[in-house]
């Protein structure tokens, strides 16, 4: 059952038309601050956008940071939203229970596969944003212009180790936001913990489309009742007065992946993160299965 | 093969079925009659275990429903209301799908199984086109495919001849018919009385939610104790059998009689030119009707050489 949920995701155009769409918005955001060098200053706009052009390798981070707010939770609502009430609306879910498939066994391989598509476009966001950042912003160059609040520069020529740690492979340092030198091995790590926060959130964002699925024969409608809800969270995130539910809210600790790039990384909040994506995926998914298991089926 | 106790199902406070006991046994062609919205299609469900009863046991090939629905299930082949399939794939591709998705579908023998459901509904060599660019009766077509690829024991089909046209509609029964020799049970519904009585050797038929009959065809068309006779003399025809004719239109003629045969012969002895002579059995029309408070105007019950007619609501 797997294996054929994952076919129908390979097979439908859709999957590649958004995981596309969702790498070419950062290439477009390359293309034009390569082009007028103009970067927002340190502190504004999206995260590392302001230190790209110092350093094309930061380049994976700043664009996971442009896809986050709404491509990446706008691409796996619909995807997760359309799960169980796509196949409802097609008429095709009564076929797959008839087949027999069980009910537990169809939501596990739905989870998995919203789960590869998004595990998928996250590494492909990384990927060519990495080659975006190399190719068109260029490789760690002369700068410095401090990126963060630190403001000592990493690396102060190409292939000339500026700081102590840097000089591993590219032999240029990376600067982290604290200011403090990073390898690229350090960087590599801390990519790869960003990917893994940022698709635990995404299943956070999928548990609740899931869910809704199962209760509606609108794919559409889940998968906008889950980004209606991330929309609402945020708006509370900011919000002084609900300070007292802020730290259960699904969106709360969504950029908490930043602190990765920060020497030493900066746990707490990372960790909290991963602990209400942890919450949020059990209890959706969970109630999911106990509505699912128990509906009669008359789509 | 299927059995039902006192089967209800209730959707707010709406009796979808009530208190249904059904009875379908192995070898039989067996007919769910109803009009559109008389529970058949929650029935169809119940049994697949799609939908959860609120009352009353469910066993199918000696497994309880929805208990241990996942023993029964792959020994069915079903059609469920309309079929279903992924659009943008072709029917091949669909019917590798479904295969694959369950239990019992061998990979060794798929693409072997997946050709031979294809050949059997008609679809061989066409079946590479998307479901997209399938008509109605093809999209039909395909749906039965998905119900026989396992080669099951049991179809159950609901409403198996929607959308044919009257050359599928043959083929269809043909096909059925075929399997039924093979020692396939079916089990379909329908609201067109004349593919139940074309196809089908047991019915039930459903009023409202209960099962209002149950018998054999057979036995239900037994002989009304009256035969037909059609004469180019009928006047004669009347003073031969004295009051034994009950009623008379033109040249046909209702005879009183148990016994054809001594009938045809008393006539051929007066003289009177017999054109034709039937013994009189009642249609199944007039059964259903009997015992239901439908209309006929909620049965389809189209010439037999003209599709299906726009589905009607009952209720």
């Amino acid at each position: 059952m797997i294996a054929v949920e994952l076919f129908k995701l390979v097979r439908r155009v859709r999957t590649w038309l958004t995981i596309g769409l969702i790498c070419a918005l950062p290439l477009v955001v390359a293309i034009f601050i390569a082009v007028t060098h103009l970067a927002p200053p340190p502190g504004q706009g999206s995260a590392f956008l302001s230190a790209v052009l110092d350093d094309g390798q930061l380049y994976p981070a700043a664009a996971l940071a442009l896809v986050l707010p709404v491509f990446l939770p706008v691409a796996v609502a619909v995807v997760a939203g359309e799960s169980i009430a796509g196949e409802a609306s097609a008429g095709t879910l009564r076929y797959l229970l008839a087949r027999p498939v069980g009910r537990t066994r169809l939501l596990v391989a739905k989870l998995i596969a919203v789960t590869t598509f998004t595990l998928t476009t996250v590494v492909a966001v990384t990927i060519t944003s990495y080659a975006t950042g190399v190719l068109i912003l260029g490789p760690s160059r002369a700068a410095a212009v401090g990126t963060g609040s630190g403001g000592v520069s990493g690396a102060i020529a190409p292939g000339a180790g500026g700081a102590p740690t840097a000089g591993l492979q590219s032999g240029a340092g990376i600067t982290s936001l604290s200011g403090a030198p990073l390898t690229t091995l350090d960087l590599v790590e801390r990519v790869f913990g960003a990917m893994a926060f940022i698709t635990v959130s995404m299943l956070g964002v999928a548990a609740i489309a899931i869910f809704l699925s199962t209760f509606t024969e609108s794919a559409l409608g889940a998968a906008m009742g889950a980004l209606a809800t991330l929309v609402a969270s945020e708006v509370l995130v900011t919000l002084n007065a609900a300070s007292v539910v802020q730290p259960y809210l699904p969106t709360r600790y969504w950029l908490a992946w930043i602190d990765f790039f920060r020497q030493p990384i900066f746990w707490r909040d990372i960790q909290r993160g991963f602990a209400i994506q942890a919450v949020y995926v059990v209890v959706f998914l969970a109630s999911a299965w106990a509505n699912f298991a128990t509906r009669d089926i008359t789509s | 093969m299927i059995t039902t106790q006192n089967l209800t199902k209730r959707f707010g406070n709406v009796d979808a079925v009530r208190e249904v006991s059904l009875d379908v046994r192995e070898g039989d062609r067996y007919g769910i009659l109803g009009p559109n919205g008389s529970g058949k299609s929650t029935l169809v469900r119940m049994l697949l275990g799609l939908v959860y009863a609120t009352s009353g046991e469910i066993s199918v090939l000696g497994h309880r429903i929805p208990k241990h629905a996942g023993r029964a299930l792959p020994e069915i082949g079903a059609l469920i209301e309309e079929p279903a399939a992924y659009p943008h794939l072709s029917g091949r591709a669909n019917l590798r799908l479904l295969d694959a998705a369950g239990p019992h579908g061998a990979r060794r023998t798929r693409r072997r199984r997946v050709d031979d459901a294809l050949e059997q509904v008609g679809l061989a060599g066409i079946d590479r086109r998307p479901v997209r660019a399938y008509s109605l009766g093809m999209r039909q077509r395909l749906g039965l495919a998905g119900a026989l690829v396992r080669r099951p024991r049991l179809l159950i089909l609901d409403e198996p001849t929607n959308g044919l046209d009257p050359r599928g509609i043959r083929d269809m029964r043909d096909l059925l018919v075929g399997l039924n020799a093979t020692g396939v049970t079916i089990f379909l519904s329908s609201h067109l009385l004349t593919e139940v009585s074309a196809l089908c050797t047991r019915i039930g038929v459903l009023d409202s939610g209960r099962l209002v009959l149950q018998d054999q065809l057979a036995s239900l068309q037994e002989p009304t104790g009256r035969v037909l006779v059609s004469t180019d003399d009928p006047d004669q025809a009347v003073a031969t059998l004295d009051g034994l004719v009950e009623h008379r239109d033109g040249a046909d003629l209702v005879v009183r009689s148990s016994d054809a045969a001594e009938l045809n012969a008393r006539l051929v002895r007066a003289g009177v030119p017999v054109r034709s002579l039937a013994v009189q059995r009642r249609s199944l029309e007039e059964i259903v009707l009997n015992v239901t408070g439908a209309g006929s105007d909620q049965f389809g019950v189209p010439p037999s050489d003209s599709p299906a007619p726009e589905v009607q609501d009952a209720s």
